[in-house]
């Protein structure tokens, strides 16, 4: 039993680091500023409740366990929250979730491109 | 185990301080600041402080952060570039300095070292006695509000003495003249917000008294305490708008606390000394000296709070009303032109 809840413990503790590090290079890698929110949420609400919960069952039933708990439910209210206000302040700020992507860059670019070449 | 985790930390650090004076965009260094000081609450927990560490990151990850944005919201986004100068003179002064340091640091006796001369003035007394002679666990609380008393009334009115700084520079008055109010912008957008506002801010709240009455058991104490609680009525602010923050807390009330809380303190002090005891010795204030000597903690502790708390709100207020008059004025010009 004990060691059952070592390896699920071990389980959900590697599972979260291996979500910290997708949010990482996802933060680093992705193209623009909506699709880097989406990689940083996912370190929020995947990464942190996976490390907490293996924490949990690391720690028995103490007091502990409680206080760890009290911290996913914090976490996933506002984690969220915090996304979505980031999200809303870029989009109020006149950022807009098409124009940035470096697609929709280049595919612009060749319709100008084309239209040029249309007129001409 | 310990030791790789000083070393990462004490790397994010450095990279948190290089990158800081790298950077000209200043929102974006109030942010690194935020991150630097809690890297220091991590590090503080290592080293098994966890009070000062519940305050590096109440006060330098939260409130601060908040307060410079505010400050930044009605001044300039970005730094001004530097005309550049020769930098061998200021490179001179920083290595000569960094090397009486260093050098200095050969002497000082290792980390945990127990002949250290800290660890062999009073800090023993403590240790061994505080049990006795206060009867709670916390030992830093009964260092913190009774055998060093003088010291954290002390702290209390600095903290005062700032607010009263940042009043006199800022103003008392709630609207500058010459800054007229703009329309209350519509906050209606916020739905997500609201509703999570709601249901944390209680609950920051609950916590806030949580640290403060259980200071003794547990880290924490008043200054953590006003410090959260500060920062629920803040995040209230934020989402709901200034108006509505005021009607929670008025104004005519917040501008008095910062005093009551000081008079708290110096007050039980006062009442020692009535009692036949001498100036903040809790021992006079009943039989049992444990008791007596809670009693006194917890009465010099809601002091500290309702003080921290009071100031920070204060702080945060006149910065608030002041930004919201200037983006009102900007407001106007920028649909007028």
């Amino acid at each position: 039993m004990a060691l059952a809840l070592d390896i699920l413990s071990w389980f959900l503790i590697l599972v979260g680091g291996a979500f910290g590090i997708i949010g990482g290079i996802g933060l680093l890698r992705l193209p623009d500023f909506f699709s880097r929110i989406h990689a940083a949420s996912i370190t929020d609400s995947m990464c942190a409740p996976c490390i907490i919960g293996g924490l949990m069952l690391q720690s028995g039933l103490t007091l502990v366990t409680v206080k760890l708990a009290f911290l996913i439910v914090f976490l996933f209210l506002t984690s969220p929250t915090a996304s979505h206000a980031l999200a809303k302040a870029a989009l109020h700020g006149g950022l807009d979730p098409g124009e940035e992507h470096p697609s929709a860059r280049t595919r612009q670019a060749q319709g100008d491109a084309a239209r040029e070449g249309a007129q001409g | 185990m310990d030791t790789v985790i000083d070393v990462l930390l004490l790397a994010f650090l450095a990279i948190c301080a290089v990158s800081i004076l790298r950077l000209r965009d200043l929102f974006a260094m109030a942010m690194m600041f935020g991150l630097f000081s809690l890297i220091s609450a991590g590090l503080f927990t290592t080293m098994h402080a966890p009070d000062v560490a519940f305050t590096e990151a109440a006060v330098g990850a939260g409130i601060s952060t908040i307060l410079i944005l505010a400050t930044l919201a009605q001044t300039a986004r970005r730094e001004q570039p530097v005309p550049t100068r020769s930098k061998w003179l200021p490179l001179a002064i920083v290595c000569v300095t960094g090397a009486a340091l260093i050098y200095g640091t050969v002497d000082l006796p290792a980390f945990g070292d127990p002949a250290a001369p800290a660890h062999n003035h009073v800090a023993p007394y403590y240790l061994q006695e505080s049990y006795n002679d206060i009867g709670i666990p916390n030992v830093v609380a009964s260092i913190l509000a009774s055998y060093r008393g003088y010291d954290t009334l002390g702290e209390v009115v600095v903290v005062f003495s700032a607010v009263i700084g940042v009043l006199a520079l800022l103003g008392l008055r709630a609207r500058p003249p010459g800054i007229v109010a703009g329309p209350v912008r519509r906050l209606d957008h916020r739905a997500v917000l609201k509703v999570i506002a709601k249901l944390v801010v209680p609950v920051i709240l609950l916590f806030a008294l949580y640290v403060q009455f259980h200071g003794e058991y547990s880290p924490g104490g008043g200054f953590q305490a006003g410090v959260i609680f500060a920062a629920a009525i803040i995040l209230y602010a934020l989402v709901f708008g200034l108006d509505e923050a005021r009607r929670v807390i008025k104004p005519q009330l917040l501008q008095r606390l910062p005093a009551i809380g000081v008079l708290i303190f110096g007050g039980v002090g006062l009442l020692t000394m009535l009692l036949g005891g001498n100036y903040l010795a809790y021992n006079a204030l009943g039989e049992n000296p444990q008791k007596a000597q809670q009693t006194g903690i917890i009465l010099v502790e809601i002091g500290v709070g309702v003080t921290v708390a009071s100031v920070m709100l204060l702080i945060y207020f006149t910065f608030a009303e002041r930004g919201r008059g200037r983006k009102a004025d900007e407001g106007d010009g920028g649909s007028s032109a």
